[in-house]
């Protein structure tokens, strides 16, 4: 007690302790287990069922994987040379039919001359995306990622170069006559821009294309829809998917949010609806009914309507998980952008939807994984998707009927390695975009 | 209640009251559905005022400035800022919000921007000043409140007392003529209530034209030039700080005072 006064009542300390370092028990790798593995009897109970679940696992399938075999033409030819390797009995992967078939799960029945294009469209893809998933790079590059997904169609499916150049034009015409009119009034502005875009499309970009076309002549080999399958569909339906469905999804979580009766009437039918119906019957109208309804004559691709359709699906679910993140923002974040002034489009762009996208991130992200994984369900439009489509194909071979675990484990692999990289990149950009430290 | 000490000398020599009239209120009601939350307010605020509006809770102090930028919209009568009256025109509404400047009881500074941005993103987007004058003109007000270090941190790295401040300069980066405050200090612990007093006392000796409503009868005794008392949606009582604190003619505001001060 030398350091207090211990004679008087009041308690006055004179000298600070000085820091001490914790006993040798609450640190380092004991501390570590005894926290994590054996904090109790009911833990370290269940840490030693775990280690034996594990142990049984492995032990069961490492034989399968330790008696792969790669060359073979077919799976009877697999199980004889595991059987003569391994003996009477034993079982073994075939992997052979990865090695022989791999370009089908890839690339479905695209021309193998032609392996190059979708090639450069996945190598482009990242130099697309590079400058909108991270910062640091040049701001130039995003006008690349802009005309990257016009690049990425004419270069999938060939044909000429002109009807992808009117789209574009279209939406040119839509964006000048947005800003000739944004003077007289914002919504008015986008509505116009919207309709020009619109009328080009419908009457202009198709004799206008084939009048260049006539004069300027520039044009690939064409590849149908019916030849894309495998991850080449997969990647081209989750990725055109993802890009259309967010921006879809953001309108659709504001528009329910809106002050309008109608335009709040038709989000929410239309997020309720989506939400209500399973995938494959949306589907299913994009393949048999779409038809209908459009007019004679007109031929829609097969995997655009799918797309659309996907990415309606995956946008009423976004919309649901941006409303909630818009529903998280504190009331005070709209009346303090209300009070500077900021108009309605400008408070959501530049206050609103920043903070309610990124409380957002998780959801949206495993919205697109699902959506992703979701693209497999085309096979029942008579699509080739990885999973079943081209594996029964392969299958319907004779030298490989029968065969199941190697097919399946290989594409989930690679799903894995798509959707696992998504859930990573989500986690990075939450990290990056917290505020909230001391 | 404690009242922090506004231990300083007030410059009174640009406190002036003129003629014109920055706010003219007539007539005018509000319901929050059936409740009638305002009943026939008249009021009028000359430019140079420095009002403060106290009342209890619930007495529709908050409502009646919020009603002055149309962030509650009225139902009756007329609300007249700086010559633009206030409707459904939303030209107008514009028009007016960007004239006149609120700050809110918990601060609503937008987390994910820097200081620096949160005052210069109304300058740019909604008066269209160049990027390298407004951020000039944002510091020059954090210098004025007394942050200007704090230009490149998150709210959240501020204590409540600085981001109120950081506050009151996003507001004057808009240039207004008009401040409104919705009890800028409740939100703070009493040693951060006086750095905001004080900034706003400073505001005052400019000369700005000031709607307080607020619990800090010291404030209103050193700054206002009027007092007013507000109960039930109705403004009881109105008076210059002298004469309503040491001479209340209602009984309401009788009361009120007796507990606020403690008396």
């Amino acid at each position: 007690m030398s350091d207090t006064h211990a004679q008087t009542v009041a308690y006055v300390r004179d000298t600070m302790l000085p820091e001490q370092p914790a006993p040798a028990t609450e640190a380092g790798a004991i501390k570590w287990l005894r926290e994590n593995l054996f904090s109790g009897p009911l833990n370290t109970f269940l840490t030693i069922a775990g280690v034996l679940v594990v142990y049984a696992m492995v032990s069961h399938y490492f034989a399968w994987f330790a008696h792969s075999v790669w060359n073979a033409n077919s799976l009877a030819e697999c199980r004889t040379i595991i059987t003569e390797r391994w003996g009477e009995g034993a079982t073994g992967a075939c992997w052979s039919v990865i090695r022989e078939r791999w370009h089908q799960y890839l690339f479905g029945f695209y021309p193998p001359e032609l392996y190059w294009r979708p090639i450069l469209v996945f190598v482009l893809l990242f130099v697309a995306l590079a400058p909108v998933l991270f910062q640091g790079f040049a701001r130039q590059l995003l006008l690349f990622s802009v005309f990257y997904p016009f690049l990425a169609i004419w270069l999938l499916w060939g044909g000429s170069i002109w009807p992808e150049v009117m789209i574009i034009l279209g939406a040119v015409a839509g964006y000048v006559a947005f800003r000739v009119i944004e003077p007289r009034g914002d919504t008015l502005a986008i509505i116009c821009g919207i309709l020009v875009t619109i009328l080009f499309w419908a009457w202009l970009s198709g004799p206008l294309s084939g009048m260049i076309q006539s004069v300027l002549p520039f044009r690939i080999t064409p590849v149908s829809s019916e030849k894309f399958g495998g991850f080449l569909l997969a990647v081209t339906l989750g990725v055109g998917g993802i890009v259309m469905s967010l921006p879809l999804g953001i309108m659709l979580a504001l528009g329910r949010q809106s002050d309008m009766f109608l335009i709040k009437t038709l989000s929410v039918c239309f997020i309720e609806f989506i939400r209500g119906v399973p995938l494959i019957t949306l589907l299913f109208v994009a393949s048999l009914l779409l038809n209908y309804f459009l007019p004679p004559g007109t031929n829609f691709d097969i995997i655009l309507r799918v797309m659309i359709l996907v990415t309606l699906f995956a946008a009423a679910y976004i919309a649901e998980v941006i409303r909630g993140g818009l529903a998280a923002l504190p009331r005070g974040q709209y009346e303090a952008a209300d009070a500077l002034g900021l108009d309605y489009w400008k408070a959501q762009r530049l206050i609103i939807l920043p903070q309610a996208l990124k409380i957002s991130i998780p959801g949206i992200v495993s919205t697109f994984i699902g959506m992703f994984k979701d693209t497999t369900l085309v096979v029942f439009v008579g699509l080739f998707d990885p999973l079943k489509g081209i594996s029964d194909f392969v299958r319907a071979d004779f030298a490989w009927k029968g065969i199941y675990w190697e097919p399946y484990i290989f594409v989930g692999a690679i799903f894995f390695l798509f959707n696992f990289s998504m859930s990573r990149y989500s986690m990075y950009l939450e990290n990056k975009l917290k505020r909230d430290h001391r | 209640m404690s009242e922090p000490k506004l231990d300083r000398t007030i410059d009174r020599s640009h406190m002036t009251v003129s003629d014109e009239v920055a706010i003219q209120i007539s007539n005018m009601n509000k319901w929050y559905g059936t409740f009638h939350v305002l009943r026939d307010i008249d009021l009028t605020v000359n430019r140079g005022e420095r009002i403060v509006i106290a009342g209890p809770s619930g007495s529709g102090k908050s409502t009646l400035i919020r009603c002055i930028n149309r962030l509650e919209e009225h139902q009756a009568g007329q609300i007249i800022v700086d010559g633009t009256e206030l409707s459904s025109d939303l030209k107008n509404i514009d028009k007016v919000r960007s004239e006149v400047g609120m700050v809110f009881q918990h601060f609503n500074l937008f987390p994910h921007l820097t200081i620096l941005e949160n005052c210069t993103l109304a300058p740019i987007w909604v008066r269209k000043v160049p990027k390298r004058e407004a951020e000039e003109t944002a510091m020059h007000f954090l210098e004025k409140v007394k942050i200007p270090e704090q230009a490149l941190k998150y709210p959240g790295q501020l204590s409540g007392g600085q981001q109120q401040r950081v506050a009151i300069a996003r507001s004057l980066c808009m240039r207004p003529r008009i401040m409104l405050f919705d009890e800028p200090t409740s939100a703070l612990d009493p040693e951060m209530i006086k750095e905001v007093l004080d900034t706003m006392i400073e505001l005052a000796e400019e000369g700005m034209t000031m709607l307080c409503v607020t619990h800090e009868m010291g404030f209103a005794q050193a700054v206002a030039n009027r007092v007013i008392f507000m109960d039930q949606g109705q403004i009881v009582e109105q008076n210059e700080p002298y004469e309503f604190f040491n001479n209340p003619q209602s009984e309401r505001t009788k009361l009120f005072l007796s507990q606020i001060l403690g008396h």
